[in-house]
Formats: structure tokens, sequence, C-alpha cells
């Protein structure tokens, strides 16, 4: 679904990715770990179409086509979902309206017909119970005055609705109390079927007890230096990014 | 040959000529010092500090005449239709259509120049000698609006005045409006510009609203005209005790020249106004609104907000003054002024001041200057939603806070609308 080769990339002629390769499949959950300033949001700015960011070199090709080559929102019509680490408040668009057009957009690449209000709905009562969100907050303005946690939930609101191919949650956890991680994450693993994938980045292990990856990947100045199981988060917990930091891995 | 003369020439004929006919000696009188009010500085120059960022002289070149020629019909419309309204037509400044309404009475002003009322309040309430463009209109107005609320009367439906103007030829056109709201009264009024054919046009127009003891007056001003269109509007407010006045003014992209004066003055205690502005800029156009509001008695409130959105080499002026007397004390007073460029070349002069003489009051006002913010038209893309879309949904956020303030919801819709068809118009030339 999502192949990454040699993704170089950077802001203002500094270097920050050196060289990504990643291969994620359908049905597939991917955790990216790493230290602070490692280059994990970078990779979910770069993949989302961050302007601010320049690709250097590298290819990356989502479902046959060159995701690259995509404007922001042709990515998110084929199917691309990022998870913000900071959700933007928007006073004055109010979420049900935003995720109308949204969807409709989204519809309209795929030349599907708008959907009509009532199955919009219905859909939007579904899928706010399904992830837990607050009937109130649909129809307030987007993100305005939420708490930390209501602002994630309702970024998984959002996947719901748009039911991306791929979704790349960019440290969904940070800032969470353990009962908004644990509703957040039940959100994701009832998203979860063969037919998607998610990619999770995160700092932290505890995450990953709850929403449990195949694969683990440790990112360590710009690169991907160790990938693993679920037992190398757990390795990561224990021992801290210290070991990896170690000059023989950046050799191997 | 009159289409060689100069406007001032010709409005200075229109003077003489005007004089020798039989007019009631007060509107003579006032119709005199007037002229020699305008004569004295003649049209305002960027010398003068209220005009400093607007030179009117340019738009005043036109080869315009004092009278329109035959009506020419079709153009644009601003669709009220789900709008249910009494409705006057003022046909390139005189009144065609006169609606009936229990406890409202709708007259032409030219009609009715001989009433008392009219003699009581027509032109008392203007500083002439400040007021140019105002002067003019007093000296020369031909007709208009005399509208009276009845006393305890709560008008059902809104007031929509629409300015039809289809001359065929340069047009100088000087409407004069008149509106008392008596004591305990309430009305909506909506004004509208409606325009046909190509000649261009230059509007000066002049309000004078009355508010008296305990009334409500919401006053509703939709400027979406084509760029053959020039408007200088003087609004002069008189609220009386208890009285409420709220303004809501909208400007959208088209006319070259928009230069809006709307004057509060609190003349009694008690009061309370709103005065809400959106102005929408795009191609060359110059919109400035100059607001006043005189704070001379105590315990009074009053709240601005003018947002603007500026495209292309669009230029906006703010302009506005709150003033606080010696005597008014426990007064609130705020005002803000929020502007977003969506293009390098566009520029905007925004100018808050606020006098206070009296010492136990809360005012406040602000100005701010930005852009699109990236992060947000970010987040809108990575849903799917495109550049234009995203851009749409931002500036009409934007101007939520100002739109919301609209209670009549079918106003609102086509307020709301417009913004939308506007902009998307002022994207695709980006």
């Amino acid at each position: 679904m999502l192949s990454i080769k040699n993704l170089q990339a950077g802001i203002d002629g500094k270097q920050i990715l050196k060289g990504i390769n990643l291969e994620v499949n359908a049905g597939e959950v991917h955790a990216i770990m790493g230290p602070n300033g490692s280059g994990k949001s970078s990779l979910a700015s770069v993949l989302a179409g961050r302007e601010t960011y320049e690709v250097t070199g590298g290819e990356v090709i989502f479902d046959g086509k060159n995701l690259l080559d995509l404007s922001v929102e042709d990515r998110a019509r084929e199917g691309l979902f990022l998870a913000f680490q900071y959700p933007i408040e928007i006073p004055g668009v109010s979420n049900i309206n935003f995720l109308r057009t949204a969807l409709n957009e989204i519809r309209a690449y795929r030349q599907e017909p708008p959907m009509d209000a009532k199955e919009f709905l219905r859909m939007t009562k579904e899928k706010q119970q399904l992830v837990e969100f607050d009937a109130k907050l649909v129809n307030r303005s987007l993100n305005e005055g939420f708490s930390g946690g209501e602002k994630k939930r309702n970024e998984i609101f959002q996947l719901a609705m748009l039911e991306p191919k791929l979704a790349i949650l960019d440290e969904t956890d940070s800032g969470l109390d353990i009962d908004a991680l644990r509703i957040v994450s039940n959100g994701v693993n009832k998203l979860r079927s063969d037919k998607n994938a998610f990619v999770v980045i995160t700092h932290y292990q505890r995450l990953l007890e709850y929403i449990v990856p195949d694969f683990v990947h440790v990112l360590y100045n710009g690169r991907i230096v160790k990938s693993g199981t679920k037992e190398l988060a757990l390795e990561l917990e224990e021992r801290g990014y210290d070991w990896i930091k170690e000059p023989a891995y950046s050799n191997s | 040959m009159i289409i060689t003369t100069t406007l001032y020439d010709q409005l200075s004929a229109q003077y003489a000529e005007r004089e020798t006919a039989t007019a009631e000696p007060w509107l003579s009188r006032l119709r005199a010092n007037a002229f020699a009010s305008f004569t004295a500085n003649g049209f305002p120059t960027t010398k003068n500090e209220e005009w400093r960022f607007t030179n009117v002289t340019p738009y005043l070149k036109e080869a315009y005449q004092l009278q329109p020629a035959a009506p020419a019909n079709g153009g644009s419309a601003i669709d009220l239709s789900a709008l249910d309204a009494y409705e006057v037509v003022i046909n390139n400044g005189i009144p065609v259509e006169l609606p009936v309404a229990k406890g409202l009475s709708i007259h032409s002003l030219k009609e009715a120049a001989n009433s008392p009322i009219v003699q009581q309040y027509l032109g008392q309430s203007i500083n002439l000698s400040q007021q140019g463009f105002a002067a003019l209109n007093t000296a020369l107005f031909t007709d208009g609006l005399l509208i009276e609320v009845d006393k305890n009367a709560s008008i059902d439906k809104p007031l929509l005045i629409t300015h039809h103007y289809n001359a065929a030829w340069p047009f100088f056109a000087q409407p004069r409006l008149l509106l008392i709201a008596q004591r305990s009264s309430k009305l909506s009024v909506i004004e509208r510009y409606v325009v046909d054919g190509q000649a261009a046009l230059f509007v000066n127009g002049v309000t004078e609203c009355v508010v008296a003891e305990n009334a409500q007056l919401d006053h509703y001003h939709i400027q979406a005209t084509p760029t053959n269109f020039h408007l200088v509007n003087f609004t002069q407010v008189s609220q009386k005790a208890d009285s409420l006045y709220n303004n809501h003014t909208y400007t959208l992209p088209g006319a070259s020249l928009v230069r809006n004066n709307l004057h509060l003055d609190l003349q009694a205690s008690n009061t309370e106004s709103h005065l809400f502005g959106l102005y929408l800029a795009g191609g060359s156009q110059l919109v400035d609104n100059h607001t006043l509001v005189n704070h001379a008695n105590p315990h009074c409130y009053s709240n601005e907000l003018y947002k603007g959105v500026l495209a292309d080499s669009a230029r906006a002026v703010f302009n506005g003054k709150i003033m606080v007397q010696l005597d008014a004390q426990k007064t609130n007073a705020f005002q803000q002024n929020n502007n977003m460029l969506l293009s390098d070349k566009a520029v905007v002069d925004s100018k808050p001041q606020l006098e206070i003489f009296a010492d136990d009051v809360k005012c406040s006002h602000g100005s701010t200057l930005g852009s699109f913010d990236e992060n947000a038209l970010f987040y809108l893309k990575a849903r799917g939603i495109g550049e234009d879309s995203a851009r749409n949904m931002l500036v009409k956020a934007f101007a939520f806070d100002v739109t919301q303030q609209m209670p009549i919801a079918a106003v609102r819709d086509c307020v709301e609308a417009l913004i939308t068809q506007k902009m998307e118009s002022l994207y695709d030339r980006v």
C-alpha cells in the first residue's frame, strides 16, 4: 500500500529525513518510535504534504501512485489521513460542515455523488458512537475550546468518518490521560481492518499496549535504525533509546 | 453644451436654478447654508485629515450628469426573495413604490417637505461645515424618503429599501432619507443597491435617523454593486434615552469607491448601540469606513466590530473614533477592527481613535492585520478540502463574528451566499 524508498527531506536546507525506507501493507499496523528530534513528526508532515518541507530525494508510492507528485488535498482524497499532533482550532467553521465538505470533496474526486443529508446524519451518529465522541462537540466550531483529549478524539472521529486507506497517527497519545488514551485506542482498534493500514508515531510504549502493532521501527537522526516486532517496543521502554544510538547500529 | 461643463459647475448652476424656484423659507435657508458650506471647501481633498487616505478627485472626473437618462432594464440584483418585507423602490433617487403598513408611514421626501416633522429634523443633526458631501446633498437633494414609525408601533416585517440605478449616461445622484423611529417603536430597515447598465454612477447619499426614547432601529446596509458604482454615504444617527440602534454594513467586491460615514450621536443616557461592518474588496477597489460614536451622556453602551478581507490591489480604510465627553461617566465603549490581506498588493489603513474626557469609563479599541493562517489551510486540505473551498471556509469563518450578528435569517443567508459567490470570483483571478 505504501512504499517509501530512500526518502530525504528537510527544512530551509537543513536535512531532517536522511533516507527512510518503509513498506506498509494493507491490514498492518506499524509503530514508529524514537527520541525527540529524530524526525518522526517530520516524516508524517512530508507524507501529508506540508509545504514547509522540501523533499530532496527518494520516492513514495501510495497505492501505485507517486505520492510526492500529489497536492495535499489529493493525497487525502487518495485515502491518506494524518491525525495531527496539534489539531488546529478554527472558530467559525462548524465541525459538521467541515466534515461534510471534506467527505463530499473526497467523493467528488472519486466520481461519486455527494452524500445525501439523511445518510450523512446517520453515518455521523454511527461513527460518533463508535469512537465515543461527544455529540455536542460535533456541532461546535472546529476544535474551538476543545480540551487536548477532545481534540485528539475529534481526530479519530474524522478518521472514522473519512475512512482512509492509510492513517498516520502523529503522537496522538501525547497529552492524553489514561481514559482518553483508552477511548482513542478503542476507536482505532474498531476501525482496523484487512483493507486499511495504520502508522502510529509515538514517543511512548504505553500506547502500544492498547494499539498492538505488527511492526515497530526506531527512527533516529533521520533514519530507521532498527525494526522489529512489538517486543522491540518493550525493550525500548526498558532500556531507553541510548543503546540504539550506538555507532554500531548506524553501521548495520 | 451641458455635457462639457464640469461637475462642480453643473452643481452650482443647479443651485442657482433651485434658488429662484419657490420653496419653504426654512428649506431655502437650510439649502443656502449647506451650499455655502460646500463651496467654502469644495470636494474634500487628501489634505483634509478625514480624507487623507481617500482621494475622491479621480472618481469625480467622469462626465457626470445630474439627471439620469431614460431607464434601462435588466442587470444585477441581490437576491432577497426569501425575505418577507415591506418594499420601497427608489429609482434613480426618486421613490416609485411606497408600501402601506400599519404603524409605518412612508412618503416621498419631496412631497413631504412642508410637513413639520421634516422641518424639525432635516439637516439638523449633521455638522455641515465639516461634511462637504453631506452639505452638497443637503443643498441639492431632489427627493428621497421620509419614514416615520409611529409611537409604540412594532413593525411586523422589515422594510426593504432598494436603491435602483439605471442611468444610460454617467449620473451623479443625491438621494436623501429621513427616518424617525418614534418613542418605544421598533423597526428593521434593509438598504440595498441594484444597478443596471454600464454608465458610471456616483451616489452621494445622506440618511438621518432619529431613534426616539426607548425605540429600537436595526439598520442593514448591503453594498454589492458593480465596478461602475461609486458611493459616498453619510448616515447620521441621533439616539434618545433608552434607545437601541444596531447597524450592519456590508461592502462586497464590486464598487470602485465606497466611503461610508456612520456617525452616532448619543444625545441622552442609557442608550445602546452596535456597529457591525464587513468589507470584502478586490480589484482596485477602495473601501473606506469612517465611524464616529459620540458619547455625550452617562450610562451609554456602544460596541463596534469591523472586519475586512482584501484581495488583489484593493485598499481599505478604517477610521473609527469614539468620543467620550466630560459628562459621559459610566460609559462602556468598545471598538475592534480586524483585517485579512490575501495579496501582497492589498493595503489597509486602520486608525482606531479613542478620546476620553470622563474619568469613570470602560473603553477599549484595537486593530489587527493578518493573512491566511497557513496551519489552518493545511489542516483543511489534509482532510481532502481543495484550496478554494478551504480559503472560502476561512474567509467565512473570519467574517462569522460579524455575520452571525444579523438576527434576520433571510438577510444573513443572502449575505453569506454573496460572500461565497463574490470571494470565488476573487480566487479565480489569483
